[in-house]
């Protein structure tokens, strides 16, 4: 539809520099990485001899398997529960009850502004309380709680789209609410269930504050904590450090490469309805 | 359950018979796992942390009411003030970049991105928005070092004058650290623009340009007011990343030199663990807490507005 015009030739030089900018932290990353061991490398140059060996020493140094275990293990622990319960609150709000219970829906929304630091000095108490600090469930069970209110008002946002006679068919067959929810919602929700663990695994990878409060030991943190810890101790070593956030972002970018449609559109809707 | 389909079929249809007691059970049975973690996690936190705010406790020993000192002290103490300062000076960078550029380019752009091109540009704008702060804070902080690329490039066009660790600078540091976070959130209020610009019905400028309208007018009378919620959106996130900020700053100057970086989420984690204060770092939080409601709420209100 849109004719050629001379502002297409500006945009296009417009966007290619803003993929410039975009890339060039990366660019400038792996040219440090592949400086030589222990050197101050010079801004973006392409090195003489490129030391593909700092990837491997990263990877020694920074036990990346474990690593990836243990944010596996932690994404494991959050994004499931995550996910189905707020499916079932979404559910919950949006079919179950009446305008009467509003207050109980603006009580998850109210979350969504809340900041992560708000809550961080009593949460410490609490789970040190528990007996969970420096373990996983130091940031699974919190992370859960935490992503509540997006993910209710998520799914309770979908819920609501959903035609009524559809509730009205299930029930006709006599099927009690659970398997109302669970064969017919579930599989139309699908998704806005694929968007909402998508944005969760995310924000579950990349979680810092809480990793940094409440786990000491590296190897129980996620991706992003780990990196933290790593920085802290191998900062001076700047071909050493790229290396190893090099690696750490790998598996992040791979998956995103891998699912790019969806990873775009579930950020821009939840960019958009968040 | 079946004895009665007709009755059910109208509980559907008519709203105020939806609580009736069953459902009400069967409502709460939904509602109330999500609900639970919600309270544990997020609630009793938060009232733990109002609780604390009133506090004077090291986090160990006997704690002592102290009314509202720490309020006092978070409100009026010189430095909390600057710290507060600082993050809404960093708000102009993370929400004014990302959002002006933002809008240049789509309202030069104004058309589908589609096709390979498309694609990449999606794509390649999106990275920083999958990767963990931190690393937007390592590479950054790489990139203004002292041999770093901003460097590099200042020398390469004749401004060594220039050139100096960034953030290592009292002058320079907090706006580094913004270009940090304007870079982690241009690529993201970009595609949301660029495609709500799409949204905008193209007779409308079609119209503006047969009555001889400035391409400055067109902007100002059709592509503003088209893309009113979209740039809500986009300033709503970015000024909640930049009160909230805590990664990047943690990475890339630990608040310093000084506290001339130093933010709000940062100086509760070092009130707290660090400096044992646990009532004046919960004050602090929860004035973050009202501070972030306050500077969402005009957005939101601009945003439903007229719509």
């Amino acid at each position: 539809m849109t004719l050629p015009r001379p502002n297409t030739l500006v945009a296009r030089g417009l966007i290619i520099l803003l993929m410039i900018l975009t890339l060039l932290p990366f660019l400038s990353m792996l040219s440090a990485a592949l400086a030589p061991q222990g050197t101050y490398p010079n801004g973006l140059q392409w090195p003489a001899d490129p030391q593909w060996g700092n990837f491997v020493r990263a990877f020694e140094v920074a036990k990346m398997d474990q690593l990836l275990l243990s944010s596996f293990l932690i994404v494991l622990g959050v994004v499931p529960i995550s996910v189905l319960l707020a499916t079932m609150a979404g559910y919950g709000l949006a079919k179950l009850t009446t305008n009467k219970y509003k207050w109980l829906y603006l009580i998850f929304v109210f979350g969504l502004t809340l900041p992560f630091e708000a809550v961080i000095t009593p949460l410490y108490y609490e789970v040190r309380a528990m007996g969970l600090l420096n373990t996983r469930f130091a940031i699974i069970l919190p992370l859960i709680g935490l992503y509540m209110p997006f993910g209710v008002y998520w799914m309770r946002a979908h819920f609501l789209n959903v035609p009524h006679d559809l509730t009205e068919a299930a029930q006709l067959d006599g099927a009690s609410r659970w398997k109302e929810f669970w064969h017919v919602q579930v599989p139309l929700a699908r998704p806005a269930i694929m968007s909402l663990t998508i944005l969760l695994f995310l924000w579950t990878w990349n979680q810092f504050l809480l990793p940094v409060v409440l786990v000491q030991d590296p190897m129980q943190r996620t991706m992003a904590g780990a990196l933290g810890a790593f920085q802290g101790q191998w900062g001076t070593d700047i071909p050493l450090l790229c290396a190893g956030a090099l690696l750490i972002l790998t598996p992040t970018i791979l998956i995103f490469l891998m699912f790019q449609r969806q990873f775009v559109a579930a950020l821009m809707q939840g960019a958009v309805k968040g | 359950m079946t004895s009665a389909p007709a009755a059910q079929r109208q509980e559907q249809r008519l709203p105020q018979t939806r609580g009736s007691r069953k459902s009400r059970k069967a409502a709460w049975f939904f509602v109330a796992p999500a609900f639970a973690f919600y309270a544990a996690f997020v609630l009793v936190p938060l009232a733990m942390s109002f609780y604390y705010s009133f506090l004077r406790w090291d986090g160990i020993g006997q704690a002592r009411f102290h009314g509202i000192t720490n309020y006092v002290t978070v409100l009026t103490d010189p430095k909390l003030l600057q710290i507060i300062g600082n993050a809404f000076q960093l708000v102009g960078y993370f929400t004014v970049i990302p959002v002006v550029l933002g809008l240049a380019v789509a309202s030069v752009i104004r058309g589908h991105m589609a096709g390979p091109f498309g694609t990449a540009t999606r794509t390649i704008l999106f990275l920083p928005q999958v990767i963990p702060l931190v690393a937007a804070g390592i590479a950054w902080s790489w990139m203004f070092a002292n041999t770093g690329v901003v460097n590099q490039g200042l020398r390469a066009i004749g401004l060594s004058d220039w050139a100096r660790g960034w953030l290592g600078d009292f002058v320079w540091a907090l706006p580094a650290v913004g270009i940090i976070g304007a870079w982690v959130l241009l690529g993201l209020c970009t595609i949301l623009l660029v495609t709500g610009i799409t949204k905008i019905d193209p007779s409308l400028y079609e119209a503006a340009r047969l009555d001889g309208a400035r391409p400055w007018h067109e902007f100002i009378y059709i592509t503003l007011p088209g893309l009113r919620q979209e740039i809500a959106v986009c300033v709503t996130l970015t000024v909640i990343s930049a009160l909230a900020s805590f990664d990047i700053v943690y990475i890339a100057t630990q608040g310093g030199p000084g506290i001339t970086t130093m933010v709000p989420g940062l100086e509760i984690y070092r009130l707290a663990f660090a400096h044992r204060q646990v009532g004046l770092a919960s004050a602090l939080a929860i004035v973050l807490m009202i501070l972030v409601l306050i500077s969402i709420a005009p957005i939101q209100w601009f945003a439903r507005e007229k719509k």
